[in-house]
């Protein structure tokens, strides 16, 4: 089913880009500018979900070439839908940016800058050939890079070369790693690819490509033991951009992993997904380990993000309905959540000026709005039932156990005890206890005016959670897409 | 010759590894660059070096005697993204010399916000 409307989530983006370094100096105009083009971005990738929900995936080969030698774009169900959480998403924070990330950077092509890394991530997500999926990587990468350095100061310069390096090596590998699967298979669009794969016979040579992917993609999404970089570089990034970051620069590389562990690498499932199991565990403990050790609200925060990619992972690797279902539930929750989380610790950090939770107290007295927004999503995060987090690490845990991975599941279960204790520590501190003379406050105005995207986007998750039924068969058409590679492979070739 | 060129390339990540793990932030450039070479290189090996003509349609060259055109456009895509990533990461670290006053990547860690 040949569609041009996949192309509009990734091209809109791109187009407000061009048009936004036209004019650098005049704020108003990139605002407005940048906030239309989102807008109009997620009301097409809102139309185009309802397109996949009735008439199945859409596909786009560019060219009119036939399938496997031209660029195909397949809108499946799971992409279609961490697309529109980009965008929704990223509209909240071009919001939040309006009032802290300060003039000189939104002079200096910051807004263009996100519209770049949107174009990346939706390429990403949309894509559905290999080397095709490497350059779109490319092009959110050179745009977070952009982001991590504007504004030059010392932390962001210490941080960002970190950054830069590991990217580079991890890139580096990604093309290592396409050029072996090329001289196994011959072709490079993932449908082809899964194919040809099928027809292979196992060899171990492709359980060794599936490792090495496992190694590219998780240096990107943190999974242990390659998280190392990402605290000390996030850390080091203004708020708007980290939440940016947060959001969704992991999940890029945990839907990458999603993606070839469920389509290609399916031939040898004791291995790789066991491996890939057992890295999700590790990946939850130590996060969990970095979620309690610091007294820093921008590190509490980060490490979550560690074990939340954990606990996607995991769901991943039980190949079964509830599992993935969960996954899928999971990550669209996550990005929402750690962006709300993000934009609240923020502004705690601009409300008291400074990251240390020793040096902060009695913030509930003056601003209760922000202290419930803030308790809200504390407990969201942490998987409390009426609220967003709790469907995912539901299916989750039940899939482990249907896959006979109990252990798994408790090391879930024992984890959202942690994240929990971790997040109501930041309220605790900061909230509750003396109220400290703060050192440089922001103005009640500027205040509010980062309170209200903040509020707007817990109150979305809040109906994620509480609507869950709502979204229940667009999970359930992911889930089945993720399960079925055929679904995917007929719906490139054209049932052939 | 795919051997010769294995070990070749081999010798090129050995020496971007340990480039790469020096303190000097000039040498983990250059070990980025050399890295960039074995990649590149490595593409064009796993393609398969069979063929004698180059992949320009000419009158008098038999279909099974071009090169494979696949690799050398990967190739020619990743030589200018890393092209655009090495300048990038060059100015940063002339950036970070400015104002960090060291290129010594040690002395880089931690800022006064550290416990």
């Amino acid at each position: 089913m040949n569609n041009n409307v996949v192309l509009l989530p990734i091209l809109i983006p791109f187009l407000t880009a061009i048009i936004l370094m036209f004019a650098p100096k005049k704020i108003i105009f990139q605002r407005t500018v940048s906030l239309l083009g989102l807008l109009v971005a997620l009301g097409v990738s809102i139309s185009l979900m309802m397109t996949v929900q009735q008439e199945g995936p859409q596909t786009l080969t560019f060219g009119s070439w036939p399938v496997p030698f031209g660029i195909t774009m397949v809108s499946d169900m799971v992409s279609v839908l961490l697309v529109t959480t980009t965008l929704l998403l990223t509209i909240f924070i071009v919001w939040y940016s309006f009032s802290s990330i300060g003039k000189e950077r939104e002079q200096f092509y910051y807004y263009a800058g996100i519209m770049f890394i949107i174009t990346g991530i939706n390429g990403a997500f949309t894509t559905g050939d290999i080397f095709n999926l490497f350059v779109f990587f490319e092009v959110f990468l050179m745009s977070s890079y952009l982001l991590i350095v504007l504004g030059g100061e010392k932390k962001q310069l210490q941080g960002s070369i970190h950054y830069l390096l590991i990217n580079i090596i991890s890139s580096g590998l990604f093309v290592i790693t396409v050029a072996f699967l090329y001289s196994v298979v011959g072709t490079l669009s993932m449908a082809d690819i899964a194919q040809k794969v099928a027809t292979l016979e196992q060899p171990a040579i492709l359980t060794t490509i599936a490792v090495l992917f496992l190694i590219v993609f998780g240096l990107k999404a943190a999974i242990f033991p390659l998280f190392f970089w990402l605290p000390r570089a996030y850390a080091a990034a203004p708020t708007p951009v980290l939440a940016l970051f947060g959001a969704l620069l992991t999940k890029v590389g945990v839907y990458a992993i999603m993606r070839t562990y469920t389509l290609i690498f399916i031939h040898d499932q004791s291995f790789t997904h066991e491996l890939l199991m057992i890295l999700g565990i590790g990946t939850i403990l130590f996060g969990c380990i970095g979620a309690l050790a610091y007294f820093d609200v921008t590190k509490i925060i980060i490490y979550n993000i560690v074990i939340a990619v954990g606990i996607i992972l995991i769901g991943v690797s039980q190949m079964n309905t509830a599992g993935v279902e969960g996954a899928m539930y999971y990550i669209v929750h996550d990005m929402l959540i750690k962006a709300a989380l993000f934009m609240l610790g923020g502004t705690i950090i601009a409300l008291t000026g400074t990251a240390n939770l020793r040096k902060m107290g009695g913030l509930m007295k003056r601003y209760p709005v922000f202290g419930w927004t803030y308790l809200v999503a504390a407990f969201s995060l942490a998987g409390i039932p009426p609220l967003s987090g709790f469907i995912g690490k539901l299916l989750i845990v039940q899939g482990g156990f249907e896959a006979n991975n109990p252990w798994m599941s408790i090391v879930i279960l024992l984890s959202s005890l942690v994240v929990l204790l971790s997040v109501i520590r930041i309220f605790i501190y900061a909230f509750w206890g003396e109220e400290q003379p703060a050192t440089i406050s922001i103005s009640q105005t500027t205040y509010q005016r980062q309170l209200l995207p903040t509020i707007v986007l817990v109150a979305i998750t809040v109906a994620y959670g509480v609507g869950a039924e709502a979204i229940a068969p667009y999970m359930a058409d992911a889930g089945e897409t993720l399960l079925n590679p055929a679904i995917y492979i007929n719906a490139v070739t054209g049932g052939e | 010759m795919e051997i010769v060129m294995a070990f070749v390339i081999g010798f090129l990540f050995m020496a971007a590894t340990y480039l790469m793990l020096s303190r000097s932030l000039l040498r983990i450039i250059i070990g980025t660059g050399l890295l960039s070479h074995g990649v590149h290189l490595l593409v064009l090996t796993m393609g398969g070096l069979g063929g004698e003509a180059p992949p320009v349609l000419a009158d008098g060259v038999e279909a099974s005697q071009f090169a494979d055109p696949l690799p050398q456009a990967l190739i020619l895509t990743a030589i200018v993204i890393a092209f655009g990533v090495t300048a990038f990461i060059l100015v940063v670290a002339y950036r970070a010399y400015q104002s960090l006053e060291t290129d010594n990547t040690t002395h880089m860690k931690g800022s006064d916000s550290d416990e």
